[in-house]
């Protein structure tokens, strides 16, 4: 009986999160996969016709917004990966006794709200703003020179604003790195660059795998970024579906949308992960 | 400066003057600062080990035993002192450039590659032939039976596999010493025992030095050519087992190196080369050597398996003391008894049981304790 009780325990801790996680996840994207299969408009209703050519639709019309996001979040990722790697690193090993401090300086500016800080980054890269108007009326730039509305502008924010979710897993796994077995690769006759490649990178690949999962996919379907610091040229597909949802109402145009995002950042992640060798990946990761 | 260490691979063949000792550590010192406050971990060793020695250090935990390791390895800097591996100077040479191997305390095996990949590390790392590599991570598989094994990863294997792994990877670098830090902690004994004998064999048959740190006083006694004893940052003794044992030279080596019994008293005459102690009423205890002088206060030690226990005055030129049995316990194939003596000192005794399963005494008995004078050992500070 006690061991009835112990072996359904579990199970009935968790059923909160599963009730929870039914309700407010499968029901609402199973109703979005019901509005992209719908026609109509809405003043006179929209009716379930299981029209499947509302995706060919979308996708025909805003393929190139999609694309676009796709290579402005990978673009984004990887300028993350390049500049979160060293910093988790030099935490990790560097950081001694102020690691915690370290971390908290890199998280501070998230105590400001996302969509301010976007703002702010405009008001820095304006034409004639803080960082701009010296240097022109300096002559140092042409007074052409603008970064705000281009590619540049909008990878940088996005850049900006997900890099701690790239620090945060990168800096977990490095310090989950048993110290004596870098000193065993350097015993065993490698160079400070082969024990980083040898044995640091791989064993921080799993940090890397969290670091990448969580900053390309918000930051491909990001808004803000695009909206606050991108001009008419670098709409993203984020910004497509808000415009079909919010203003022009067009409900199933806005879903069918939502899903080929889905769609196709699942078929990227699941790529990725089989490139990296999921193996080696979930198995380090199981730790 | 360094291109002749790493460059010696394989190198087993005797060099010019073969009498240059393997490993040298000269007036070795280590400081480290916690908190503002300079700690002396190593407060100054100074050893030689010769090529092809099984060594160890032995101490208790805290002596500076994993700290003098790591110097010879590399790991730290001496902050006084040198370190030199076969006649070289390598106070300043990093541990990869080192011509020593380290089995850690922990393994430490690689855990994302298999047996294969983490024994064919380091040759690896010093570019030897694919088809080399292939052969000498075979034959080192074999030595420490892990044939079959290759692809297994740390995590699926046992700690004695565990351990055999780490040795075969740094053994398989044929290096000019291996230093192996407490590479059995981690076992239970019965694998521990199994284990030693196994190292034994390995280092007769690879016959590298082999350095090793133990708090194991057993272990260091049946492994080691010599043993280093250590104690708070400096070298107590060193010398071989059997002197370690037997002739102990700080009371410190007499309490750590196994059950021993100390006795103290003064020199009451010296006669037929050897001083006699008063013990007690009627008892005498008799040390080997004429170093003392009548009014000299001495102390001794006894092992506990050189004293005879019996109910009648031993006759002749014995140590002979009186006491009363305080506790028998039955160990197998001896027993060990607790003599209480007059002066309050307790004595221990081990008894072989050869004869018949009814020990010679009781709790509570008087009894006579004698042994040979050269079983006295005087310990000289
Ligand atoms: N990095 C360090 N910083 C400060 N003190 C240290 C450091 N490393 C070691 N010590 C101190 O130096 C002394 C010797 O340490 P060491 O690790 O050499 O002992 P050990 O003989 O190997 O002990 P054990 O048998 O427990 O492994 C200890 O008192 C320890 O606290
Ligand atoms: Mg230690």
């Amino acid at each position: 009986m006690r061991r009835a009780k112990a072996a359904v325990a579990p199970y009935l801790l968790a059923l909160p999160a599963w009730i929870w996680f039914a309700i407010f996840f499968v029901v609402p994207i199973a109703a979005m996969a019901s509005v992209s299969l719908t026609t109509g408009n809405i003043l006179e209703g929209f009716q379930q016709t299981l029209s499947f050519s509302n995706y060919a639709d979308a996708v025909g019309q805003y393929h190139v917004q999609l694309i676009r996001s796709l290579i402005y979040g990978g673009t984004a990722t990887v300028i993350m990966l390049l500049l979160a790697y060293p910093v988790a690193y030099w935490i990790a090993f560097k950081g001694g006794r102020r690691k915690s401090m370290y971390l908290f300086l890199l998280l501070l500016p998230f105590f400001v709200s996302f969509v301010l800080r976007t703002i702010s980054w405009g008001f820095l890269l304006a034409d004639d703003g803080i960082l701009f108007g010296p240097l022109k009326s300096a002559g140092l730039l042409p007074g052409d020179f603008h970064v705000l509305a281009t590619d540049v502008a909008v990878i940088g924010g996005l850049t900006y604003n997900f890099l701690p979710f790239m620090v945060l897993p990168i800096y977990v796994a490095l310090g989950r790195v048993d110290p004596r077995v870098i000193e065993a690769a350097y015993d065993l006759y490698a160079s400070r660059w082969a024990a980083f490649r040898k044995v640091v990178l791989p064993l921080s690949l799993p940090g890397v795998f969290a670091g990448v999962l969580m900053t390309f996919v918000p930051a491909t379907a990001d808004p803000v970024n695009a909206r606050v610091l991108g001009g008419t040229g670098n709409t993203m597909i984020g910004n497509i579906i808000q415009t079909e949802y919010m203003t022009n109402n067009d409900y199933p145009t806005a879903s069918a949308l939502s899903f080929t995002l889905m769609a196709v950042l699942l078929v990227g992640i699941f790529a990725y992960a089989r490139s990296l060798g999921t193996e080696n990946v979930l198995e380090a990761a199981a730790r | 400066m360094t291109k002749t260490q790493a460059g010696a691979e394989g190198a087993t063949a005797p060099s010019a003057a073969p009498q240059v000792p393997a490993i040298e550590l000269d007036g070795v010192v280590k400081e480290y600062l916690a908190h503002g406050e300079v700690v002396q971990a190593v407060k100054g060793v100074t050893l030689s080990i010769a090529e092809g020695e099984f060594f160890s250090l032995l101490g208790p935990s805290g002596c500076g035993k994993t700290t003098t390791m790591r110097m010879i390895a590399g790991f730290e800097d001496p902050s006084r002192g040198a370190v030199r591996l076969r006649g070289q100077d390598v106070t300043d040479v990093p541990p990869n450039k080192r011509d020593v191997n380290m089995v850690f305390q922990s393994y430490a095996l690689f855990p994302h590659m298999n047996v294969w990949e983490n024994v064919a590390f380091g040759l690896r790392r010093r570019k030897v032939a694919e088809a080399d590599i292939k052969r000498r991570v075979g034959e080192m598989l074999e030595i420490v039976d892990l044939t079959g094994r290759e692809k297994r990863r740390p995590r699926e294997m046992s700690g004695g596999q565990q351990q055999r792994v780490a040795l075969a990877r740094a053994l398989v670098n044929r290096p000019r010493a291996l230093l192996l830090d407490e590479p059995l902690g981690a076992l239970d004994l019965k694998l521990r025992q199994a284990m030693q004998i196994e190292l034994k064999r390995i280092q007769r048959e690879v016959g590298i030095t082999f350095v090793y740190v133990t708090h194991d006083q057993s272990e260091a006694l049946t492994m080691s050519d010599r043993i280093a004893v250590m104690n708070n940052g400096l070298i107590e003794q060193l010398a071989p087992p059997r002197e370690i044992y037997e002739r102990p030279a700080t009371t410190f080596v007499a309490g750590f190196i196994g059950t021993s019994n100390l006795l103290t008293g003064e020199v009451e005459r010296v006669a037929d080369g050897h001083a006699v102690l008063k013990a007690g009423e009627d008892g005498r205890v008799l040390v080997a050597g004429g170093a003392h002088r009548a009014g000299d206060p001495v102390a001794i030690t006894v092992r506990p398996e050189k004293i005879m226990i019996s109910t009648e005055e031993p006759a002749g030129e014995v140590s002979a003391v009186r006491g009363t049995v305080s506790e028998v316990v039955y160990l197998g194939t001896y027993n060990s008894y607790v003599v209480g003596l007059p002066g309050g000192a307790e004595v221990t005794v081990f008894q072989q049981n050869a004869h018949d399963s009814s020990s010679t005494a009781e709790r509570g008995d008087s009894v006579w304790l004698s042994w040979q004078p050269q079983h006295s050992y005087a310990i000289g500070s």
